[in-house]
């Protein structure tokens, strides 16, 4: 009897490498996107509403006449407009994100859940305040870890970011310094190395930047800083452990040395998840530092924000730390200051409307409860351990910019990439077609064409082993001659390598009706 | 610790072969005196799911949901229904856990929806180009005073009588430290044009609200020509976004600048934060802006795609010498605006605004009938101002006692004599007729 090979098994057969495009667009199970306004229409809507009343309008006459241009989209068109959009992204849900100085740890959900709870999610930030002392607890017990973790008298829980926290930071130094009639400090101390932030961030508080070189093995140039200081020095910006990676062994000296010179210490925090839980920035003579909950306490990096940077205080400068901030009242009930002493906001005052970023001090909250103190000891010894284990395993076939062991994150420079016709961005590329989002490229400034890769505690022995697996293969490929496997790069994402000069030459930064384009040009 | 993959094992292996006897070999640079022998102490050890998530119901429950009860706080946050799809696609992995988009060729999603977000603000404002979001509308205003002292190269900042005092306030910290001259001109519930008297030759920009924080509407677009003739630029705030779909948008009235706060789409209360500042100007001031771009261009391919633009701004490329500090934007929240804005579309964004403005008429309504409370709010959109008898902050208290979150006291945000007794009231589609009937109620049992 013969078999019905119809609804069998299929068996594949041998096929033309350069496969034909697609008539739709689509790439199998990616689908082809568009934009909403190509496919939505004006008069559409996803959401549904009761019927308006008619009741007479008292607007003062100031109706809108003109249309937003917004077309809308059902909800089916909606979800699967931003669910394929979604399929375009690489997220550390998907594989490993080396993001050097960015901390791509594991986000938990138990974070999220317990932020959407509608004690937290659905409060008002100017409820009377005997209606959210659950709210302030959480900022109260969120202040608590975080004095406890970094050994400081106070933290400013409102700034929005890690640089919005620096702002707030500064400022606090800059009054500091006003108040005991040392206005004339005003030249800030920064390394080389320093995040850009750090030199926008004191133009922004009115200090000038003086930089300070890096000394050969990555960290600050001790005789440099010693020649730069004086009694117009308002203070150092310095990141420990630096953005090279590496623990600024002399920070206490350094820490001394400001301090008899009059200036503050102001400590860049993006790297603290090295340290968290082993080291109390306190204890090395910190005055101010930023905490970015989105990198060391993992509430999500969203594309690009939110963030929240809570920033620590020394007893220095707590008398200068912005509104608001929480008390507790003798009866052991909670309450928060919200307006300065003086009105006219002296001598700082408010850097946001309202509190901050409570969405992320619950999920910081669940994630501090979560890992405990040794926990988050935990998690920065494995960090380091698993930076190390990637610079110990790469240091054969890719070039360590210092000697030595690293902190969280390991650095690497370009060097072996001499005569290759490889730059660190092509490399960069061709680790999109392996799947992995590259490595932070060109940071730090010192160190040429840097590659800076942070595993994070997040990553299974077993998943670095095949990230450096993967990234020993396309190091020897580069020294083979194989450069066109990285010139080209990337050959397999949803884009092929973007023009970001032809974006910046003529910049369309909205959506133009097709109509609108050609009567501009043929205007 | 069930976040953490590496087992005892794997870590002897590991230290093994970076070459080191133990992990305290890899902190070898700290030193000796500032390490701790084991986990810092006053702090709790290691919890699982079950323990943390019963610890933060508990702080939860004691604080009271906004839509457990009759509510009618806004002054610069408005709770509103965001459709279920929002939240849900949000919280798509490829959303919630990227980074921000360097890498553009595996970051097209997060790209392009910053693209239709700049699209969707420009059009709602009616402003040539919108950024790609800032931290919330207090700091986009601070950033907004800035910027138009960068352009206009003059020091002089003057602030309304109508702009919301925290944005005043946060505005005037960071402009006070770029050096500049700050004049805040007396609280007023109608007199945003009152600014114009104090332009002179060293004023950069004059920061003005609609609606303002008592609620009141007013028509820009002389004051702009006025204060634009003189050589300085106006600065339209706003933090009510819904507003938009109702009332007429700055960009229709001539600002050169918009900044506020775009919460109410999208976004939950959230106690205050994260919320999503929204930034827009005319295009011949598109390079001074602070804040992401992003842009349309081609791939190798020819294909349409999207970048990040105009980054020379910016403080990682130009340091010292940048627009402004801001490294992060605020993502999320603008997917989630973006989303909501595609799910009501023109016509839904100004269904909602009418039933917004509806609701508002009602709750004043309700409540300026009763004896001793009197509307000021000459107009309103969705929130109003009215006078009770004695101090509002008390009269909040008491609804609070009686089960009504019935407004936000002047006084929260600012202590200024003669507006101790000014309540601010907001009214949204979610306000029901039993909620307006308990207002009105409870305020008039309590004065």
């Amino acid at each position: 009897m013969a078999m019905n090979t119809v609804g069998r098994p299929t068996t594949p057969v041998a096929h033309d490498a350069a496969a034909p495009a697609t008539f739709s667009g689509a790439k199998g199970l990616l689908q082809p996107t568009s934009l909403i306004f190509e496919t939505g229409a004006i008069d559409r809507t996803g959401v549904d509403l009761p019927p308006v009343k008619g009741i007479k309008p008292r607007l003062g006459g100031l109706a809108r006449t003109s249309s937003t241009g917004n077309p809308g989209l059902s909800e089916p068109e909606a979800v699967r407009h931003y669910v394929r959009l979604s399929q375009r992204n690489y997220a550390i849900d998907l594989g490993m994100f080396p993001l050097g100085s960015c901390t791509m740890k594991h986000n938990a959900r138990l974070n999220e859940k317990m932020a959407r709870l509608p004690g937290f999610a659905d409060v008002h930030p100017l409820q009377p305040i005997s209606t959210v002392q659950g709210a302030l607890r959480v900022m109260d017990e969120l202040s608590h870890w975080l004095m406890t973790l970094t050994g400081m008298q106070a933290v400013a829980l409102s700034p929005k970011a890690g640089a919005h926290g620096e702002l707030c930071g500064m400022l606090a130094i800059r009054a500091a310094l006003d108040a005991r009639g040392q206005a004339h400090r005003r030249r800030v101390l920064v390394p080389e190395s320093a995040h850009g932030t750090n030199p926008a961030t004191a133009v922004q508080c009115g200090f000038v930047v003086d930089e300070i070189k890096a000394a050969p093995d990555g960290r600050v140039d001790l005789s440099d800083l010693k020649t730069k200081l004086g009694d117009d020095v308002a203070g150092i910006m310095l990141t420990n452990p630096n953005t090279c990676g590496l623990f600024e062994r002399d920070i206490r000296i350094i820490a001394d040395l400001i301090h008899e010179a009059g200036g503050y210490f102001y400590c860049d925090g993006a790297n603290f998840n090295a340290i968290a839980g082993a080291v109390r920035p306190g204890d090395l003579g910190v005055d101010a530092m930023h905490i970015n909950l989105h990198k060391t306490f993992s509430t999500p990096h969203g594309g690009g924000g939110p963030g929240s940077g809570p920033t620590v205080l020394s007893a220095a400068l707590a008398p200068f730390a912005p509104v608001p901030y929480v008390v507790k009242r003798a009866d052991g009930s909670l309450d928060l200051i919200e307006h300065e002493a003086d009105s006219d906001g002296e001598p700082f005052g408010r850097m946001v409307a309202f509190h901050g970023q409570m969405g992320m001090y619950t999920r910081a909250l669940t994630y501090m409860l979560s890992h405990g103190a040794d926990g988050i000891r935990q998690a920065s010894e494995d960090a380091v351990l698993n930076a190390n284990y990637v610079q110990a395993c790469l240091k054969a076939h890719m070039s360590p910019a210092f000697e030595g062991v690293c902190m969280h994150e390991a650095l690497f420079d370009d060097s072996w990439l001499d005569g290759t016709g490889v730059t660190t961005l092509d490399f960069a590329k061709a680790m999109i077609d392996e799947g992995y989002h590259p490595m932070t490229m060109y940071f730090p400034l010192v160190v040429h064409g840097a590659m800076l890769i942070e595993p994070t505690e997040s990553e299974s022995k077993a998943s670095l082993d095949a990230f450096i697996a993967t990234m020993t293969s396309l190091a020897q490929a580069a020294k083979s001659g194989d450069t066109a496997r990285f010139t080209g790069a990337p050959h397999h994402a949803p884009v092929k390598r973007l023009d970001e000069t032809r974006a910046a030459r003529k910049p369309v930064l909205k959506w133009t009706p097709p109509a609108e384009i050609s009567q501009i040009a043929a205007e | 610790m069930r976040y953490l993959p590496l087992t005892p094992s794997d870590r002897a292996q590991m230290l093994a072969r970076v070459g080191v006897n133990s992990i305290d070999a890899l902190f070898q640079d700290v030193p000796a005196f500032a390490r701790f022998d084991g986990p810092i102490a006053g702090l709790p050890l290691a919890q699982g799911e079950l323990a943390v998530e019963r610890h933060m119901q508990r702080l939860s429950h004691a604080s009271v949901a906004a839509g457990s009860v009759p509510f009618f706080c806004g002054a610069g946050a408005y709770r509103h229904a965001v459709p279920a799809s929002v939240d849900h696609l949000i919280q798509r992995s490829e959303f919630l856990t990227t980074y921000t988009p360097y890498q553009p060729e595996m970051a097209q999603g997060t790209v392009q929806t910053l693209f239709e977000f700049q699209t969707q603000v420009a059009g709602l404002l009616a402003c040539d180009v919108a950024n790609a979001s800032m931290y919330d509308g207090s700091t986009a205003c601070a950033e907004a005073v800035v910027m138009a002292a960068r352009i206009t190269k003059r020091r002089k900042v003057v602030f309304s009588g109508g702009l919301h005092p925290h944005y005043r306030r946060s505005a005037r910290t960071l402009a006070k430290h770029s050096g500049l001259d700050i004049a805040g001109l007396p609280i007023a519930i109608d007199d945003e044009a009152a600014v114009l008297a104090a332009v002179d030759q060293d004023t950069a920009c004059v920061v003005v609200q609609c609606p303002n924080v008592f609620g009141t509407l007013t028509d820009f677009t002389e004051l702009a020509r006025a204060v634009q003739a003189k050589g300085a630029l106006l600065i339209a705030i706003f933090t009510e976004a819904v507003a938009f779909g109702l009332v007429k948008p700055p960009g229709d009235m001539g600002a050169d600048i918009v900044a506020g706060e775009g919460q109410s789409i999208g976004n939950a209360l959230n106690f205050g934060g994260p919320y999503v500042g929204l930034f827009a100007t005319k295009d011949k001031y598109v390079r001074q802006m602070p804040g992401r771009l992003a842009g349309e261009t081609v791939d190798a391919d020819g294909n349409r795609g999207f970048v990040l633009t105009l980054s020379t701004r910016e403080q990682h490329i130009r340091r010292d010498k940048a627009t402004s500090n801001i490294c992060t934007n605020s993502g999320l929240c603008a997917l989630a605006f973006s989303i909501h804005m595609t799910l009501l579309g023109d016509k839904g964004l100004k269904h909602l605004a009418q039933l917004n403005h509806e609701a508002a008429c009602e709750t004043a309504d309700a409540v300026s009938t009763l004896e001793g409370v009197e509307l000021v709010s000459p107009s309103f959109f969705n929130e109003f101002a009215v006078r009770v008898p004695g101090s509002a902050a008390k009269v909040v208290d008491a609804m609070a006692a009686e089960g009504v979150l019935g407004g936000v006291p002047y006084s929260r945000l600012r202590q200024e004599p003669g507006f101790d007794d000014v309540l601010l009231i907001a009214a949204t589609e979610t306000t029901t007729a039993d909620d307006i009937a308990a207002l009105a109620d409870t305020l008039k049992k309590v004065i």
